[in-house]
């Protein structure tokens, strides 16, 4: 009995002491966001996973975009506004997105970067519509992440990775006969692996092997590249994020099996992993929209800044998610609005605003969005050669 | 030649799950109880030698012992704080509990290890052996885990039978109530089976991260729910029945995969599960239970 007593005291004094954190929380939130004296300000919300399987994007997403707000309440702001934000952890998952959403929109949220990942994505840009906010998803590949016209994208989509890399294969006369081991339970991986199919065909690259693996059983490969070696492919196709493809190309080697691989932008992230012994993808090959080691200004400016703040190498996430808020800036101030308009006066402002910008940023230069929310840019390919990205 | 190499993975593969369903067994037969955080408990132990190899700069050797010792130590405190204060509630709270840990577990190392997948550092540093000019290779990870899959199960079976304690496990598992009037520390026979099983773990962990080297704080979930497969398999509580079951389990789900459908593997895994729970609803090695009037 004292023993209960003395338990129920102790989780009584917790309950206090994390009501009071959370007090604290809300009050040093505020502060990072830069509100300036009860004067108006722009509220932007961002969700992704924080926590989960896809963690990395979305913490990568909330540095970039943090980053970005920084630099611009630093500069004066979007048209002489400061901005406001708050990022909510949806652990990829869509009805968490949908939670996530909610709790920024009781926030006052007049703007959205997000989703981080196409499946919350697809959940969320649903109820945005409802509301006809205005969202710019950073890394939502799929098609249907963007279905609606209150909705842009940052990144490019799974059909046009696809059809590009196709493409960029058949151009550079890099292979004939292909393999292609994708995630069949995962839209991004699926999605590029369906449209990658589809023009190989019109291009007369042949497709010798299409193996499938899925989230629950991602750790042996040996099958799959077995496979493709009995077919005799030259070159193995990986829609795939990294840290799966990784094991293979350690698998393949294991093997004894050299051919040559070819990734999406997921690969991007594979020479940061830790402990990973790079050697492994000499020779890989990628299409990514952002190389940590391009020359320009801009790229050696936002790595130092994030290494700085963050203490890692930014990954393509990142820099998608830094863009967008620097997007958000400009079609804001090309559309004029200010933070006492409603949420659906934003949203029409911000679409119409949207389709008449051009801009220039760590992904891509003089980027168009059409009124579909697709973004113009053509993805780069790179080649990893002494454990670095060579351009191609 | 194809097939001996498919034949040779699902062997290794099966091997893997056959140390991780040892621990499900053990603890299963002895206490009773379905201890779902094992799985994590192979992550923790994946962390542990991870850090001293490679941030600590110790040898493989010493790595595989700080992680047994780490997850052994787990394994008791875990016993002691969760699971003990549960032994007379019903077995409905201990498998929540068991899952709480679980993902307590899971979320421990996100928080001190962050999301990020390591690759890990093979403990193993002999290169296998290559066969039938290079058609066929067999992995210095593969024979070794399957050498300590079968080392493990003669040295777990000698121990239960031929000593004190293991004698002592017997007969817990038969009757508990029974072993407490004759004398037998139930408390300490349990949380000795705790402590074999997380050292298990452990070896498993090394042995997982090895041979597929990739390490993040959800390394261990799926390969634990396979190997509660295995274990149920081959009959739960019977330890020849975990090796098999985790070997059949390892060769089902690669030809499987390598002739049926690489994306249907799981499925047919999860169906011959069904299959077999039709025909022998105690698992292949399974003891059918008298009922005494």
């Amino acid at each position: 009995m004292k023993k209960k007593k003395i338990l129920s005291l102790i989780l009584v004094a917790a309950m206090a002491v994390t009501a009071f954190a959370g007090c604290g929380k809300k009050e040093s939130a505020k502060n990072e966001g830069g509100s300036s004296e009860g004067s108006a300000v722009f509220k932007i919300g961002g969700t992704g996973p924080l926590t989960g399987d896809a963690a990395i994007y979305g913490t990568a997403v909330k540095n970039g975009m943090e980053l970005a707000i920084k630099e611009i309440n630093e500069a004066g702001g979007i048209g002489g506004v400061q901005v406001e934000y708050k990022f909510e952890d949806d652990e990829a998952d869509a009805e968490k997105g949908v939670n996530a959403y909610n709790t920024l929109k009781d926030w006052k949220m007049q703007m959205l970067i997000g989703t981080t990942t196409s499946g919350a994505c697809e959940a969320v840009v649903a109820e945005s519509h409802n509301d006809n906010l205005f969202q710019i998803t950073p890394s939502g590949t799929s098609i249907n992440s963007v279905k609606y016209d209150n909705a842009f994208r940052m990144c490019f989509s799974d059909p046009a990775q696809g059809t590009v890399s196709a493409q960029y294969i058949a151009k550079n006369n890099l292979a004939k006969s292909i393999a292609v081991i994708y995630n069949s339970g995962d839209t991004y991986s699926n999605g590029i692996y369906e449209n990658f199919a589809k023009e190989a065909k019109n291009q007369g690259l042949e497709i010798v092997a299409a193996e499938a693996f899925t989230s629950e059983s991602n750790k042996d490969f040996s099958v799959q590249l077995q496979k493709a070696k009995d077919a005799g492919a030259e070159m193995v196709f990986l829609p795939m994020y990294y840290t799966e493809a990784s094991l293979i190309l350690a698998k393949a080697k294991e093997m004894g099996y050299a051919p040559s691989f070819f990734g999406c932008d997921g690969m991007d992230g594979i020479l940061t992993l830790e402990n990973f012994d790079t050697s492994l993808a000499e020779g890989l090959m990628l299409l990514t929209p952002f190389s940590v080691d391009a020359e320009d200004e801009k790229t050696q400016n936002f790595v130092k800044a994030y290494k700085d703040a963050y203490g890692e190498t930014p990954n393509q996430f990142a820099a998608d998610a830094y863009d967008s808020a620097y997007v958000i800036k400009a079609a804001a101030e090309k559309a004029g609005i200010k933070p006492d308009m409603s949420v659906t006066e934003i949203g029409d402002a911000m679409k119409k605003a949207m389709t008449e910008i051009e801009f220039t940023g760590l992904t891509g230069t003089n980027i168009t969005w059409g009124e579909d929310g697709e973004p113009t840019k053509e993805p780069i390919a790179v080649k990893i050669e002494n454990g670095a990205y060579v351009f191609m | 030649m194809s097939f001996l190499s498919y034949l040779i993975n699902g062997v290794s593969l099966g091997s893997v799950y056959a140390i991780i369903a040892l621990g499900y067994t053990m603890v299963y037969g002895i206490a009773k109880m379905l201890n779902f955080a094992h799985g994590d408990i192979i992550m923790v132990g994946g962390y542990a030698a991870f850090l001293a190899m490679v941030n600590a700069g110790l040898s493989p050797l010493i790595g595989v012992l700080v992680s047994i010792v780490v997850c052994t130590l787990l394994g008791v405190v875990i016993e002691r704080i969760a699971y003990k204060p549960l032994r007379m509630a019903p077995p409905l709270a201990v498998l929540i509990t068991a899952i709480g840990v679980s993902y307590f577990l899971q979320n421990l190392a996100l928080l001190l290890f962050g999301a990020d997948t390591k690759t890990f550092k093979s403990v193993i540093s002999f290169k296998g052996i290559s066969l039938a000019g290079g058609a066929l290779q067999i992995s210095g990870v593969t024979i070794v885990t399957i050498a300590a899959c079968i080392v493990i199960v003669v040295g777990l079976s000698l121990f239960i039978n031929k000593t004190r304690a293991g004698q002592a496990m017997l007969a817990v598992s038969e009757d508990r109530g029974a072993a407490q009037l004759m004398g037998i520390n139930v408390n300490k026979t349990i949380a000795l089976t705790f402590a074999i099983g997380s050292a298990l773990a452990a070896i498993a962990g090394v042995l997982l991260c090895s041979a597929y080297p990739s390490l993040n704080p959800y390394t261990g979930a799926m390969p634990g729910i396979k190997a509660f497969v295995a274990a149920v398999f081959g009959g739960i509580g019977s330890v020849p029945g975990a090796m098999v079951g985790g070997i059949l389990l390892g060769i089902i789900e690669i030809l499987a995969k390598a002739y049926i459908s690489s994306q249907l593997a799981d499925a047919i895994v999860f169906a011959m599960l069904i299959i077999i729970l039709l025909v022998k609803p105690t698992g292949i090695f399974g003891k059918k239970i008298q009922e005494k009037v």
